[in-house]
């Protein structure tokens, strides 16, 4: 295929991924107000978006409706729709590689995104619009899943959704990092500490997915395994790399055998994650961990453009 | 039905109705208007979903994506119309692909004295760097548009040929498409002659004309990008064809061969479906500043290695001064009568014509030579004097810009205006391709219609909208009986 569809698949799958992430944040956000500091709760959502840094170049003070609408759209480059409208971009740019429902999916989400106005961003009516581009995102996956031919663009589709699922865990793990790190048992229990918890696994959508694999109260360390290691929750480390290895692995059958950088960086971090033990990331340091997982995450993306995006 | 000045689709001149509209008057008889105003709802909501847009060059900006407006109520035409007009544009683009390879080539339409050389070598669209270039199977419109109209039970004009890239007929398959959705009913009861393998015999057409190679032919679409006005419809067609959508950055030429970039490193490319411009396609031979063509290709096109359709400068047959001369062609290449006339035109280079043109401006219409899209023109009679009076002052100045015709007493069709069907002037743009293998014509083509009553301009870019166009089957003209 071509090597300019391949890039325009792999980015319209990492946007469609983002928005969903963006939006979960936001809630897990919402979900503390009244519980913690306001400030920080909205400063570490607008960190692990990365966009903390333009947020302070555009506010001078951090207030839970200026922080979601930063998310949601305005000024902000990442924010969820501009994320749509180069989700769109990128599709329309490559109609012919994309099934109809597919283009339907993301070309029905852009007109409605277009006609949502300040007000869908004002605290009445956020939590409807945030219902609203989970379902989006929802969408799309599901149209991909179950339309396209397994070929490449498939898989180039499926490799861009895992990465930027990947980068996204890591990055709202890492901003909530302090919160997992083990303290005397003392603090285990409090009150405020099993809404932070939970507020982490709100973000990433696994509270009832924790009480299934743990059968226990939410504890720091479970919630970290959870999310970095085990196999079975499709937001995990674990489970990205399983995925992008998968793909990479189908895309080099497809092209003659052809491997390149990008297969040995995502085999030697797939196999860490699953030999790993919790204690060990532990022992390591936790943001330590995750800062590289996020540094790894883009230089991944970058050599997998330069084997097959050139 | 009250007696027409014009030639109505479904109810001629004498107010009859004529039989292939039988099942369409009847269906307007028993469906009512508010029935039919939502389904043009839900068709104007099926086309927005898909994406059926284009781009409108405004200058504040703003929602750049528009949609032709559809009209629910197809113009219908017998199997016999059908059979005439094919034959038609068959005879018609046979001697076009003739005068070109003839211009490009040694010119007997000169040596016989019809034309001269000036003629050919003065035209913004000759493309010098095609004289004496072999193209494959003599083809140089591969994808042609005719535009016709109708005046009356058995005349059809030709009012244009666009051998350059004629674009529209994504709409002509969306438009059926749409219809098939809307009223399933309506096609059960009407014997209606498929479009949909159009793609198949497009794919066939570029495919009959690829250079021999050992490996299957690959054929690309090339599209300037997504931004262009017809990227819908370049899509969708390589989409239809299952081939790629390429623009420009994605091919290169190397040893005089064309390749494209792909994930696997590079690809030869045997037949390109062009649709940007001649002057953008290689900026080592035309425009060097375009950035959406790509360096070498027409060394790599002269040398035989990859086919180009259209040719480049296949836009000289669409100059409406040799559009004067079609009919004299089809006589000198084929040796036969011309089947589909032309709409007489006065040539306002020729001294007594213009005088001729200037006398008659409330009757005529004045159009640019070279120009296209319903721009630049004069409807005399619905001009006031003073627009004349002006248009005038730019004809004497440049006579020899303009050619002029008297207006024409379009047909009309039914079409639905929000409350009722009433009548509306049409045109049809059937599409024919010609390859190496012969001529493929779907039964059909693109009406466009003047949404505005009285209106005479059907360009979507000055308030026209577009129909489904049936082609009956030859046994089933009219009604086959409810099911």
């Amino acid at each position: 295929m071509l090597a300019r569809a391949a890039d325009a698949l792999f980015w319209l799958a990492r946007y469609m991924e983002r928005i969903d992430n963006l939006a979960r944040l936001i809630e897990a956000a919402q979900s503390m107000a009244g519980v913690s500091s306001e400030a920080e709760e909205w400063r570490s959502a607008l960190a692990a978006a990365g966009v903390d840094e333009l947020y302070d170049e555009a506010y001078s003070e951090i207030t839970p409706d200026s922080a979601a609408r930063f998310l949601c759209s305005g000024t902000n480059p990442s924010s969820i729709l501009n994320c749509i409208d180069n989700a769109r971009i990128n599709a329309r740019a490559m109609r012919t590689a994309i099934t109809r429902d597919m283009w339907e999916a993301v070309n029905q989400g852009w007109i409605e995104s277009r006609q949502l106005t300040d007000k869908n961003f004002g605290p009445a009516m956020l939590p409807g619009t945030l219902d609203w581009v989970r379902q989006l995102s929802t969408r799309f996956a599901g149209a991909y899943e179950t339309t396209m031919l397994r070929g490449d663009s498939y898989w180039f589709v499926r490799l861009g959704a895992a990465l930027e699922r990947a980068d996204n865990t890591a990055r709202i793990l890492d901003v909530k990092y302090h919160l997992l790190l083990p303290r005397d048992s003392s603090g285990v229990g409090g009150m405020l500490d099993y809404y932070q918890w939970t507020s982490v696994l709100r973000a990433v959508s696994a509270v009832r997915a924790y009480q299934w694999l743990y059968r226990e109260e939410v504890k720091p360390w479970n919630v970290a395994e959870m999310m970095i290691l085990r196999p079975e929750m499709p937001r995990s480390l674990r489970s990205c790399y399983d995925t992008i290895t998968l793909c990479l692995d189908e895309l080099a059958k497809s092209h003659g055998a052809k491997r390149g950088e990008a297969h040995r960086m995502a085999g030697s971090i797939a196999a860490e994650l699953r030999f790993g033990r919790i204690s060990d990331i532990f022992q390591t340091g936790l943001h330590e961990t995750l800062t590289l997982h996020i540094d790894r995450a883009r230089e991944l993306g970058d050599q997998i453009s330069n084997l097959y995006m050139r | 039905m009250p007696m027409s000045q014009f030639f109505d689709d479904m109810y001629g001149t004498d107010g009859k109705l004529r039989p292939a509209y039988a099942a369409i008057a009847q269906w307007l008889a028993e469906t009512p208007p508010e029935v039919l105003e939502t389904k043009r709802e839900e068709a104007e909501r099926l086309f927005r979903r898909i994406g059926i847009t284009f781009a409108v060059y405004s200058e504040g900006g703003g929602d750049t994506e528009r949609l032709i407006p559809f009209d629910i109520i197809p113009r219908v035409l017998d199997a016999d119309e059908w059979g005439f007009l094919e034959r038609g544009l068959k005879q018609r683009v046979a001697a076009l692909n003739r005068f070109l390879t003839d211009a490009y080539g040694s010119r007997e339409i000169v040596k016989a004295g019809l034309f001269t050389d000036a003629h050919i070598d003065t035209h913004p669209a000759y493309c010098r760097q095609m004289q004496g270039v072999a193209v494959p199977g003599g083809i140089y419109t591969h994808i042609a548009g005719i535009d016709l109209v109708r005046t009356g039970v058995n005349d059809f004009y030709v009012l244009e040929d666009n051998c350059r890239t004629p674009s529209g007929v994504s709409y002509m398959l969306e438009n059926r498409s749409v219809m098939m959705r809307l009223f399933p009913e309506l096609f059960a009861r009407v014997g209606v002659a498929p479009v949909a393998r159009y793609p198949q015999d497009l794919l066939a057409t570029l495919r009959s004309v690829a250079p021999p190679d050992d490996e299957e032919p690959c054929v690309v679409v090339l599209t300037p990008g997504q931004f262009n006005s017809a990227y819908y419809e370049h899509s969708f067609l390589a989409d239809e064809m299952g081939v790629e959508l390429v623009e420009g950055s994605d091919l290169m030429v190397v040893s005089k061969h064309v390749y494209m970039r792909t994930t696997a490193g590079p690809k030869r490319v045997h037949v390109i479906y062009r649709r940007i411009d001649d002057d953008y396609l290689d900026p080592l031979v035309f425009n060097p500043n375009s950035v959406l063509g790509v360096p070498g290709l027409m060394e790599a096109y002269r040398e035989g290695n990859v086919a180009l359709a259209n040719a480049p400068g296949a836009g000289l047959a669409d100059d409406k001064a040799i559009y004067m001369l079609v009919p004299e062609m089809i006589r000198f290449y084929l040796g036969e009568e011309p089947i589909l006339k032309n709409v007489p035109t006065y040539d306002c280079a020729n001294e007594s014509e213009l005088a001729y043109v200037l006398d008659h401006l409330e009757e005529l219409v004045v159009k640019e030579t070279r120009g296209s899209g319903g721009y630049g023109m004069l409807v005399g009679p619905h001009a006031t004097k003073k627009m004349r009076d002006a248009f005038a002052k730019k004809l004497r100045q440049d006579p020899s810009a303009y050619v002029a015709q008297p207006t024409l007493a379009l047909s009309t069709c039914p079409t639905f205006d929000g409350d009722q069907s009433a009548p509306r002037h049409v045109d049809l743009r059937p599409f024919v391709l010609s390859g190496a293998d012969g001529v493929r014509i779907v039964p059909g083509g693109l009406t466009r219609v003047a949404l505005k009553d009285g209106s005479l301009v059907v360009n979507s870019s000055q308030g026209g909208g577009t129909k489904d166009t049936w082609v009956l089957h030859a046994n089933g003209a009219g009604n086959r009986g409810a099911r």
